[in-house]
């Protein structure tokens, strides 16, 4: 048989783990050539175009479609009315306390619009054109109703309603409190104790996830069988929950996800737009298509933060923090999409960050407004809690006049003290914070920056340099399927794997982790490569299709290698297991007596009696002389439920520059020392860390998703909504401490979200630093120039910005010909 | 997002574009590097019957030397204006402003005309020609005709082309004497629109200011020349103080718009600095 031959080499490969492998996924991703829902294209293919609302909350009073079903190319015209009695509601799967109000979400809206963007229409055509040219022929009348856009008026007494078959704009209220709970002591008391208390208030803003490749679904029947690719992060949790929706059966159904461009979130998610391409793809018996345009994405894709955040401590006069109470109203947005509500749930136990608070009381409502729905977006909930603690900690250190660092170190947990059970309750599992400072400190020079501040300030130099500390830590590695129980959270936490040995000595691995751009491939082939000590470039990595993996619960929460890699080595030592009685077996020695290294089983003391793993996998596949009563197979499956959480941590250290004449601020130092646990690729480390970097500095500089007093987007396409490119961002000077995570077998913790959770409120404390001594105390994100400059003026948080006009698209008014763009619209704007 | 469906033309000399503007029908656009004109398209926010394309008419590229001008086609790349010898020469301020329009890709693309054709009061290049005092000579079914800087730029995206109007080029005079020149752009985000941008262009003669033209971007519809700055230093020494107490004029007669980068107060506080640091460094301080 050529497959001998053809046998992998049996040299004993070199350690994989720790190496930075360039990642074997790249040039297909890069290149494009690749399998991009958008790519596909099936014989008989129909196109669908969504019709969307253009104003913020009203009742549709009548939808004329007869133009659009006349049009050239058209098939059907289909409105929410037609599919009211299959389209049932896009789920939530986290009601996050019992009396949570949900008002439901039709995926085409039928009686009454909620936000600008929302679908009322859906056109099937031949081609992408023809469907795009009959949108503008679907007439559609509305009877406008006041728009619910601001948070604090909404829990007002009074307030507008966002839905008006509700009582209120408030859909949760959800407590954690330390006390109750019985891992703190009383928060009420704390305060009225306290020698210094000290209150903010910070404003998350709304931020949109900017994934690169845009939502593309593309649906396929046969029979009564539906195959849907989807440029999802959530293949799994799409069929279970489409097949609840639709009705369409779960075993019915197959759902990939191709190669997926980008995420962060935003693409953890049942959409509207998923469920009508089914309901479509059902009612006509023929494949379709629908991929959204930028600008559909920007507006109707889910949002994220989000969030004002009321924020009180409590600390002696030394400096000791003695308490923490938390506030927060968490803007839902018109509807309640998969988890929205459990993302700020996921922030009620990380506010208390690194800090050993005594007392603890964490509040949240749940508040609608006629915006889209808000979901899952890079840190989800953290970066909420831990801009919110850094933050307060610097306020605390300036009222007590200490520096910002020295506070830190009174109050975070020592070295000696992991395991730490915090006052939310979570068991943080390794670390050392005050090392990863120390290596911060010394990658940033502090001591020089410091002194170049002291000049700046002594010769009042117009640009004032300022110095931002963050200490983070966050909960990742999402999670103990019971914790997520008692969370109320609608699934487990679990991920699975398995492993097939071919009769070539070749690997594949399925991995239920579906990446979607994070280089599972390559992290996957290293884990592998070493237990079973085959080369990396003999496995192939197969994921994202629920025939091919069935079993998963995909990629978010910085999950996959601590939870799903923990799983694939799991089944790794499964193979091996039964891979040494098969050894045993052809050497006719006891399994006991066989030392497995490098891909070879050895008899201990008897030199030249070895098997590869490789030939036990030809010897399975033949079972010519296998053991009595084992079944022909050394594959293995594993299902890996975690403990605990992973609790990475590090120091972000940013220095800023504040052009005091224009408010222009620049980074001009950042540098960070990331815990992420055993590190698999720093490569991929790096990427991820640099990643996440870019995204939480784009929150406190430039992102900022706005609308205006009618509820349109503003920031409707790039040029409003500035998502910084390599120009826009310094370098970055990253270091690692390693202490091994506890709960997994790699020791690895989450690295995909930690950047963009501590750089945010290392960037906004820089920038307040610089320009504290001239009496700014807050300046509200993104810190825009203008946003500065007033902050510099007249002492307040900058303000709010103008919210009508856009930047974009310099004719868009006075050459509006074709009728779709008002004024107003989200995509005009006034210029 | 896919356009509405138009006709399309594409001619390979001026007299053939004239011709096919006028057949269009009654509503033509014409397409230079389409940067600005297909985005709008796109997003139906424009739907012209005919679309004529210019890219074929070779006549438009490039730059030449003529006398006491170098005449710019219109449609020059910005690329091409950008490290043309003559420009870098006689008009380094052209230069300096076009490495601030937008990308590579964009800059490959987009024409030195369409932008001054389009008229974006955040535009780059609208406020420098302004400056430098160039001519725009447009062609038409009547003949060509020469209208200067001060009177092409008419109100917001509106300049002195009439319908079936082509512009050809734009003449942008040699200076005598020692001039220096700056353009101080101000935008958030590398590849962005200026929120506001002030080209400063100054002849210095014995450690005065001889003369100052000063183009103001995105301070009103139109781009505007700062006219109280540039009477407040004509004939000043060139001091820092007296370049910081003229430039405190800079928003005079200005009227910005408010928008998500910045309201009309903080553009006219951002004209007065720019304004001191261009004219800082025309004059070489
Ligand atoms: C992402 C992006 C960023 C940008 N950033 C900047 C920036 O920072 N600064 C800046 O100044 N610009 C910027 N631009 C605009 C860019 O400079 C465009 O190239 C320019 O505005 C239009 O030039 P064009 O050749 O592409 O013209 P087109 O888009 O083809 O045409 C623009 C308009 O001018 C008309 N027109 C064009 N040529 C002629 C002619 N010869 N006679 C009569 N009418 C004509 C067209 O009919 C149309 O109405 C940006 C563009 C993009 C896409």
């Amino acid at each position: 048989m050529t497959a001998v031959e053809d046998r992998a080499t049996t040299e004993a490969p070199e350690r994989e783990v720790g190496k930075a492998r360039r990642r074997k996924e790249d040039a297909r991703l890069i290149t494009g050539r690749t399998t991009w829902t958008d790519n596909m294209v099936l014989p008989g293919m129909l196109h669908l175009a969504v019709v969307r609302s253009p104003v913020a909350h009203g009742k549709i009073t009548s939808i004329d479609v007869s133009a659009a079903q006349q049009a050239p190319g058209v098939i059907a015209v289909l409105t929410g009315r037609d599919v009211a009695d299959e389209q049932g509601s896009i789920p939530c799967a986290w009601p996050v306390t019992p009396d949570m109000v949900n008002p439901g979400h039709p995926s085409i809206a039928a009686d009454e619009v909620n936000h600008v963007g929302e679908a009322v229409a859906v056109i099937v055509a031949r081609s992408k054109a023809a469907a795009q040219d009959a949108v503008e022929l679907v007439d559609v009348d509305y009877d406008l109703l006041p728009a619910v856009l601001d948070m604090e008026e909404a829990v007002a007494e009074g307030a507008q309603l966002t839905h008006d078959h509700l009582d209120s704009n408030r859909s949760f209220h959800f407590v954690f409190d330390g006390g109750e709970a019985g891992t703190g002591t009383d928060t009420d008391e704390a305060f009225s104790s306290a020698e210094v208390v000290v209150s903010r208030r910070f404003v998350q803003q709304r931020l949109i996830p900017a994934f690169m490749e845009p939502r593309s679904v593309v649906v396929q029947p046969q029979g009564d069988n539906y195959t849907m690719w989807s440029s999802t992060q959530v293949p799994h949790i799409l069929r279970i929950m489409l097949a609840m929706v639709t009705g369409v059966p779960e075993h019915k159904l197959r759902v990939v996800a191709p190669d997926v461009g980008g995420g962060f979130g935003g693409k953890l998610q049942v959409t509207p737009e998923e469920v009508i391409s089914l309901l479509v793809a059902r009612r006509l018996g023929k494949p379709v298509k629908w991929t959204e345009t930028r600008s559909e994405s920007l507006m109707t894709a889910h949002h994220g933060r989000d969030q004002i955040q009321y924020i009180d401590i409590a600390a002696d006069r030394e400096g000791n923090v003695k308490g923490l109470r938390c506030r927060i109203l968490a803007d839902m947005g018109a509807y309640l999409r998969l988890v929205s509500p459990g993302v700020p749930v996921l922030g009620a136990f990380m506010f208390n960050g690194i800090y050993k608070f005594p007392a603890y009381r964490f509040e949240c409502d749940g508040v609608f407004t006629n915006k889209v729905p808000t979901d899952a977006y890079r840190g989800a909930g953290r970066p909420e809690a831990t801009f919110a603690v850094e933050r307060i900690m610097d306020e605390l250190a300036v009222e007590l006049g200490m520096d910002p660092l020295e506070l830190r170190r009174k109050n975070w947990i020592g070295a000696e003290e992991f395991p730490f059970t915090s006052v939310a309750g979570m068991t943080y599992d390794s670390g050392d914070y005050e090392a990863a400072t120390q290596q911060a400190l010394e990658l940033f020079g502090y001591d020089e920056l410091r002194a170049e501040q002291q000049r700046r300030r002594e010769s009042n130099d117009p640009v004032q340099l300022g110095i931002g500390v963050s200490t983070f830590t966050e909960m990742c590695g999402l999670a103990p399927s019971r914790v997520l129980g008692s969370l109320s959270y609608g699934a487990g936490g679990w991920e699975h794997a398995s492993i097939r040995m071919l009769p070539t000595g070749k690997v594949e691995v399925v991995s239920g982790a579906t990446p979607h751009g994070q280089g599972h491939e390559t992290a996957w082939s290293q884990l592998v490569a070493d237990r079973l000590g085959v080369p990396f470039e003999d496995i192939e990595v197969l994921h994202g299709d629920t025939s091919v993996s069935p079993r998963g619960l995909d990629t978010y929460g910085s999950r996959s290698l601590v939870v799903g890699g923990a799983a694939v080595v799991n089944a790794a030592e499964k193979v091996v297991a039964k891979a040494r009685r098969v050894a045993a077996h052809l050497l006719e020695a006891s399994e006991d007596d066989l030392d497995f290294s490098g891909g070879k089983f050895a008899v201990r003391g008897t030199p030249g009696s070895e098997v590869s793993i490789q030939e036990i996998a030809l010897a399975t596949f033949a079972a010519h002389n296998f053991p009595e009563g084992m079944e022909p197979s050394i594959d293995a499956d594993a299902t890996f439920d975690p403990e605990n959480f992973s609790f990475p941590h590090g120091t972000h250290l940013c220095a800023m520059e504040v052009d005091t004449e224009t408010g222009m601020v620049k980074i001009r130092k950042y540098a960070c020392v990331d815990d992420v646990g055993t590190i698999v690729n720093p490569l991929i480390v790096e990427g991820q860390i640099h990643g996440g970097l870019a995204q939480g500095i784009a929150q406190a500089l430039f992102e900022e998703a706005v609308y205006d007093a009618d509820g349109n987007l503003t920031t409707g396409s790039f040029v409003d909504y500035l998502v910084p490119s390599a120009a826009d961002l310094p370098h970055f000077d990253t270091g690692n401490t390693v202490h091994e995570a506890p709960g997994n077998p790699i020791g690895a913790k989450g690295v995909g979200e930690a950047g963009t959770i501590a750089s945010t409120p290392a960037v906004v404390n820089a920038a307040l630093d610089a320009v504290r001594h001239l009496g700014v105390r807050d300046i509200r994100m993104p810190l825009t120039p203008e946003r500065v400059w007033r902050a510099l003026q007249d002492g307040g948080d900058g303000g709010d910005r103008a919210t009508a006009g856009t930047n974009a698209y310099g004719g868009a008014q006075t050459e509006t010909t074709a009728g779709v763009s008002t004024p107003q619209s989200a995509l005009g704007g006034d210029r | 997002m896919i356009p509405a469906a138009f006709a399309y033309a594409r001619p390979t000399t001026v007299d053939e574009a004239l011709r096919a503007v006028a057949e269009g029908g009654e509503d033509v656009k014409i397409m230079a590097g389409g940067q600005s004109l297909i985005p709008v398209m796109r997003l139906r926010l424009a739907a012209p019957e005919t679309v004529v394309d210019l890219t074929r008419v070779a006549e438009l590229r490039g730059v030449r030397d003529d006398g006491d001008a170098i005449v710019i086609g219109a449609m020059t790349t910005h690329h091409d204006v950008m490290t043309d010898p003559l420009v870098l020469q006689h008009a380094p301020l052209i230069a300096e402003a076009t490495e601030t329009v937008a990308d590579r890709q964009v800059r490959a693309r987009g024409t030195f005309g369409g932008a001054l054709a389009h008229a974006d009061p955040a535009g780059d290049l609208p406020a420098v020609a302004l400056a430098l005092d160039a001519d725009f000579v447009i062609a038409g079914p009547q003949g060509r005709r020469t209208v200067p800087a001060s009177e092409f730029f008419v109100d917001y995206l509106t300049t002195a082309l009439e319908e079936g109007e082509l512009l050809v080029e734009i003449r942008v005079p040699k200076l005598a004497g020692e001039w220096g020149m700056r353009y101080e752009k101000f935008n958030r985000v590398a590849q962005a629109w200026s929120i506001v941008a002030v080209a400063a262009v100054v002849r210095r003669e014995d450690g005065h200011i001889a003369e100052a033209r000063i183009g103001l971007t995105n301070m009103g519809s139109t781009p505007l020349r700062a006219s109280a700055v540039e009477a407040a230093l004509a004939g000043a020494e060139a001091s820092p103080e007296t370049i910081a107490s003229a430039a405190r004029s800079a928003a005079e007669g200005t009227s910005p718009t408010s928008d998500l980068n910045a309201q009309a107060d903080y553009r006219e506080h951002l004209a007065q600095v720019l304004t001191r640091r261009a004219v800082t460094a025309a004059v070489g301080l």
